[in-house]
C-alpha cells in the first residue's frame, strides 16, 4: 500500500491536491464554528450555488482565469444575503433559497444554451461534485489557494476574540461599541472566499459539508469556544488528508470521499459525546 | 449631578408609538426600576439608552463624566446562547472587547480583571465550566460579570431574574443590590413589583400613563397603587389555583 502511495505522490498533481485540500478544509472548519453557531449554515449552502452559476457564466464568456469573476461576485452575493437577513422584506431563509436555486438553474441553463464544450454533463457534474478537478490544479491555482488560506487564517486569528463576541451576543457587542455589522460582513466575505476555493476540492454541492461537519462534530465533545475551534480545525484537516489518500488508493471521487470521512467522524464524536453525558 | 438624562423621549417603530414623553434622570448610586406591562417599550428604552436604536423624539445623554463606554449591559438571553459552547471565562473576558481598540488580544490586566469580576460575583470556581451546563442563576451571574468588565459605573439590566426560581431570583437581586451599595448605578427592567419596591430608590412606570419618582412617591401615586393592587390580586389568584 505504501508503495502505491509513494508512486502516486511522485506525481505533482497529487501533492498539489493534498496541499490545497488541507488548507481549504482548515479554513472552512475555522469559519464553520461561527457559521453554525450564528445559524448561518445555509448562507454557505446558498453561496456555493451562486458560485456554480457564476462559474457557468465565466465559462461561457471564455474567461481564461474564471477566479477574477467568480471571487468578487460571490463576495458581493454574500454581503447581499447578509443584508437581506437584517432588513427582511423577504425573510432570510426564503431569500437564500431563491438566490441559490435561481443561480443553480440559470447556471445550468447558460451552460447548455451557450456552451461550446463537447461534454456538458461532465462539466456540470465536476462543478457540482468536484469529481476530478482537484487533480487538474495548476501551480498558479495552488499558490492562489495557499495565499488566500494564509490570509483567511491570519484574519481569523487576529479577529478571534471579536468573532467570538459577535457570535455569542450581538446586542452586547453593539452596546460596548464593537462594529458588529462590519464583522458580520467580514465573516460573510471570508465565507465566500473559502467557498470559491473549495469548489475545486469538493464541488459546489458538497462545500457545506466541509463547513458544517467538523464544527458540529467538535461541539459534540468540547464545550468551550476555543477547544471547539481547535478541534474542528484538526478534525477537518485529518478528514481531508484521509479522504484524499483513500480516494487516490480506492479510485473514488475526492469530494464525496472527504465528506464520507467527515460523516464517519461525526458519528464517532456524537457517540463519544453521548457516552460522556451518560457517565 | 445626573449621570443620565432623558428628555421628552418618545419610543417606537416606524408607525407605532410605544411610549411618549419619558422624562427622567439617573444620579450616581441610584437604583432605578423600570416597570410596566409587556409591550410598553421597556426593552426598547434600554436599547435606546445604549444607542442600539434611536428615539423617535427627544434626547438621551450621559453627563457627569459618564460616556457610553462606562455603561454595562445585561441583555435578555437569546436562543442561540442556550447551547453555545463557551467557557465562563471566555464570556466574562469578552466584556472588555470595547476597551481593546485595535489590539487583537486581551491584555494581562484585562484577563486579571475578568478573574476579579468572577470573584466579585462568586463564580470564580466555574471559570472553566461550559456556559450551557450552568443553572439559570449561574448563567445570569456570568453575564453580569461580563457587564462589570465592560463598565462599572452604570449597569443596565433587562429582566435579570427571568426564568429563575424564587430562591435564585432573590440571590440575583441581592447581588445587584450589593453592587449598587458599592456605588454602581443600576437601571433594571423587572416584572417583579415586590423586588422593585424592596430595592429601588426610583421607579419609572411605563404604561398608558408614565410615572417617574422615588419609590415612596410611587407607592402613593395612582399608577403605583393600581399596579401594586393588580399584582397582589394576581398573586392571590395564583395561590387559590
Amino acid at each position: 500500500m505504501f508503495d502505491t502511495l509513494a508512486f502516486y505522490f511522485s506525481f505533482p498533481f497529487v501533492r498539489y491536491a493534498l496541499i490545497v485540500g488541507t488548507l481549504i478544509s482548515l479554513c472552512a472548519s475555522l469559519l464553520g464554528v461561527t457559521l453554525v453557531l450564528k445559524r448561518f449554515s445555509f448562507i454557505g449552502d446558498g453561496l456555493s450555488h451562486v458560485a456554480f452559476g457564476i462559474i457557468a457564466v465565466a465559462g461561457v464568456l471564455n474567461l481564461s482565469n474564471d477566479m477574477t469573476l467568480v471571487l468578487p461576485v460571490t463576495v458581493l452575493c454574500a454581503i447581499l444575503l447578509l443584508k437581506t437577513r437584517t432588513n427582511a422584506r423577504i425573510k432570510g431563509d426564503a431569500a437564500i433559497a431563491m438566490i441559490s436555486v435561481g443561480s443553480l438553474a440559470v447556471g445550468y441553463l447558460v451552460m447548455n444554451v451557450f456552451s461550446s464544450a463537447p461534454n456538458i454533463s461532465g462539466d456540470v457534474c465536476s462543478t457540482l461534485f468536484g469529481s476530478v478537478s482537484i487533480l487538474t490544479l495548476t501551480i498558479s491555482e495552488v499558490w492562489l489557494s495557499i495565499i488566500l488560506a494564509v490570509v483567511v487564517v491570519t484574519v481569523f486569528v487576529l479577529c478571534y476574540n471579536r468573532i467570538f463576541a459577535v457570535t455569542f451576543d450581538e446586542d452586547f457587542a453593539t452596546a460596548v461599541g464593537t462594529p458588529v455589522s462590519s464583522y458580520n460582513l467580514l465573516i460573510a466575505a471570508i465565507t465566500a472566499v473559502i467557498i470559491v476555493l473549495a469548489m475545486k476540492l469538493v464541488g459546489s454541492l458538497l462545500i457545506s459539508a466541509l463547513i458544517i461537519f467538523p464544527a458540529i462534530s467538535a461541539m459534540r465533545v468540547y464545550k468551550s469556544f476555543k477547544s471547539v475551534t481547535i478541534c474542528s480545525g484538526i478534525l477537518s484537516v485529518v478528514c481531508a488528508v484521509a479522504g484524499i489518500i483513500i480516494s487516490v488508493l480506492a479510485d473514488t471521487p475526492v469530494g464525496s470521499t472527504i465528506v464520507a470521512v467527515d460523516i464517519i467522524c461525526f458519528a464517532v464524536f456524537a457517540l463519544i459525546g453521548k457516552i460522556r453525558t451518560l457517565s | 449631578m445626573a449621570q443620565l438624562i432623558c428628555k421628552d423621549v418618545t419610543l417606537g417603530y416606524e408607525n407605532i408609538t410605544l411610549a411618549k414623553n419619558l422624562n427622567f434622570e439617573v444620579n450616581k448610586g441610584d437604583y432605578l426600576c423600570i416597570v410596566g406591562e409587556n409591550g410598553t417599550g421597556k426593552s426598547t428604552l434600554i436599547k435606546t439608552i445604549l444607542h442600539l436604536r434611536r428615539p423617535l423624539a427627544g434626547s438621551i445623554h450621559y453627563s457627569d463624566g459618564l460616556s457610553d463606554r462606562d455603561v454595562g449591559y445585561l441583555p435578555q438571553q437569546t436562543v442561540v446562547q442556550k447551547d453555545f459552547p463557551a467557557s465562563v471565562y471566555e464570556i466574562v473576558v469578552s466584556g472588555f472587547q470595547g476597551k481593546m481598540g485595535l489590539r487583537p488580544f486581551y491584555s494581562k490586566e484585562e484577563r486579571e480583571g475578568a478573574r476579579r469580576a468572577m470573584k466579585r460575583l462568586g463564580i470564580e470556581n466555574l471559570e472553566n465550566m461550559s456556559y450551557m451546563e450552568l443553572s439559570g442563576g449561574q448563567q445570569q451571574r456570568v453575564l453580569l460579570a461580563r457587564a462589570l468588565c465592560a463598565a462599572d459605573k452604570l449597569l443596565l439590566l433587562d429582566e435579570p431574574a427571568t426564568g429563575l426560581d424564587p430562591y435564585g431570583a432573590n440571590e440575583m437581586y441581592r447581588t445587584i443590590k450589593a453592587l449598587n451599595d458599592e456605588g454602581i448605578s443600576i437601571i433594571m427592567i423587572t416584572h417583579d413589583v415586590q423586588a422593585a419596591l424592596q430595592f429601588a430608590t426610583h421607579i419609572l412606570h411605563i404604561g398608558s400613563t408614565v410615572f417617574f419618582g422615588t419609590r415612596e412617591q410611587y407607592m402613593q401615586s395612582r399608577e403605583g397603587l393600581r399596579y401594586i393592587r393588580f399584582h397582589e390580586e394576581e398573586e392571590r389568584e395564583a395561590e387559590n389555583v
